[in-house]
């Protein structure tokens, strides 16, 4: 777009779009225009999975102020949870993709 | 807006999806709207916006055959995938835009199909708004065969070093001796990309080398404010904006 400001990151998670989950694998974060938040630009967050073409996506747009709470918000939960011992990870690595007609 | 036609006059026109010839020949897809009619009518290829190829740039299409010009909206997602114009033009905006070499092999196609169609006049034009409104100044100074471009608030026709990715390896700016045809310019003194003084570069350029330019600038007026659709709209610039545009036009086109 106009600032061309973007940067992908490889994620491993589910995201909801629409009544159906699916796994998302990337996260496209940008500094551009949004579509719906009514600024000029945002702090735009898709959650995709490429490989299921473009409509797989899971979309947030932010202002700059709730972005960067939004980061100290997820950094304290994080943190919080790491001093609880509860924190639970694992690597991001491809998932089988979960198939709806088998659930 | 103001417009020629009378109310006892009679109007028709077409609008439809077509396939072209883009970039390395690839078939793309492609709006294309014009009066009914044997014309001879000037064509204008007209470039979406960053956020895709989407219903305002129908109906911005349809308003240029409305005002008798046999108008093309080439597809410049169309190797993106398909879906609905916002995910698809999402996916080009995480890839940090369109190549500008296939960008401008798509303008090209869509001159030339202009150019083939036996109801358009030998002039035509491009317009663009946001990356296409530097889509548009790219192809006045890169392609041949263009008699008017009509750039709206484009954005990084200015870009630092730092901004050049292989993709978008050259500043247009750089360009501008190349320029080819007149120039109108449209832009809000209140916008981030480009800023008003990124255009005194855009206009300073313009004058080194000598080339027929006319720009506007709006106070109160931020990017985007065409877009009906969107909080950046201003009705008072934008119906200026589309009155400056068509003037210049008809001195250029017809």
């Amino acid at each position: 777009m106009c600032t061309m400001i973007a940067q992908q990151v490889k994620i491993l998670g589910r995201g909801k779009s629409g009544p159906e989950w699916f796994d998302v694998r990337e996260a496209n974060v940008s500094y551009d225009h949004p579509y719906d938040l009514p600024l000029e630009h945002a702090l735009n967050i898709d959650f995709v999975n490429e490989a299921m073409g473009p409509g797989a996506r899971v979309a947030v747009e932010l202002s700059v102020d709730a972005a960067r709470q939004l980061v100290q918000t997820i950094q304290a939960v994080l943190a919080e949870a790491d001093q609880r011992g509860v924190l639970e990870d694992c690597p991001v690595v491809p998932v089988p993709v979960r198939d709806p007609a088998a659930a | 807006m103001a417009h020629a036609y009378q109310t006892d006059q009679y109007e028709g026109m077409i609008a439809e999806t077509v396939s072209m010839k883009g970039h390395n020949g690839d078939a793309i897809n492609a709006y294309v709207a014009r009066p009914l009619g044997s014309g001879p009518f000037p064509g204008m290829v007209v470039i979406h916006h960053a956020p895709g190829w989407d219903e305002w740039y129908r109906e911005c299409t349809r308003k240029f055959a409305h005002h008798g010009f046999v108008a093309i909206s080439p597809n410049l997602y169309f190797r993106d995938g398909h879906g609905t114009p916002e995910d698809v033009g999402a996916k080009v905006r995480a890839a940090g835009g369109a190549p500008d070499a296939r960008v401008l092999g798509d303008l090209d196609g869509a001159n030339a199909l202009l150019r083939s169609l036996p109801y358009v006049s030998r002039k035509i034009g491009v317009f663009g708004t946001c990356s296409g409104g530097r889509q548009a100044f790219l192809a006045g100074c890169r392609l041949k065969g263009l008699d008017a471009v009509i750039e709206c608030w484009g954005g990084r026709v200015v870009m630092s070093k730092e901004e050049l990715t292989p993709s978008q390896p050259v500043a247009p700016i750089e360009y501008t001796k190349d320029l080819s045809a007149p120039i109108l310019g449209l832009f809000g003194n209140e916008d981030k990309s480009p800023t008003p003084e990124q255009v005194n570069q855009h206009e300073a350029e313009l004058k080194k080398h000598g080339k027929p330019y006319e720009f506007h600038r709006y106070d109160g007026a931020g990017h985007g404010f065409f877009y009906y659709d969107r909080a950046a709209y201003r009705q008072e610039q934008a119906m200026d904006g589309w009155k400056k545009l068509f003037a210049f036009t008809d001195r250029t086109l017809r």
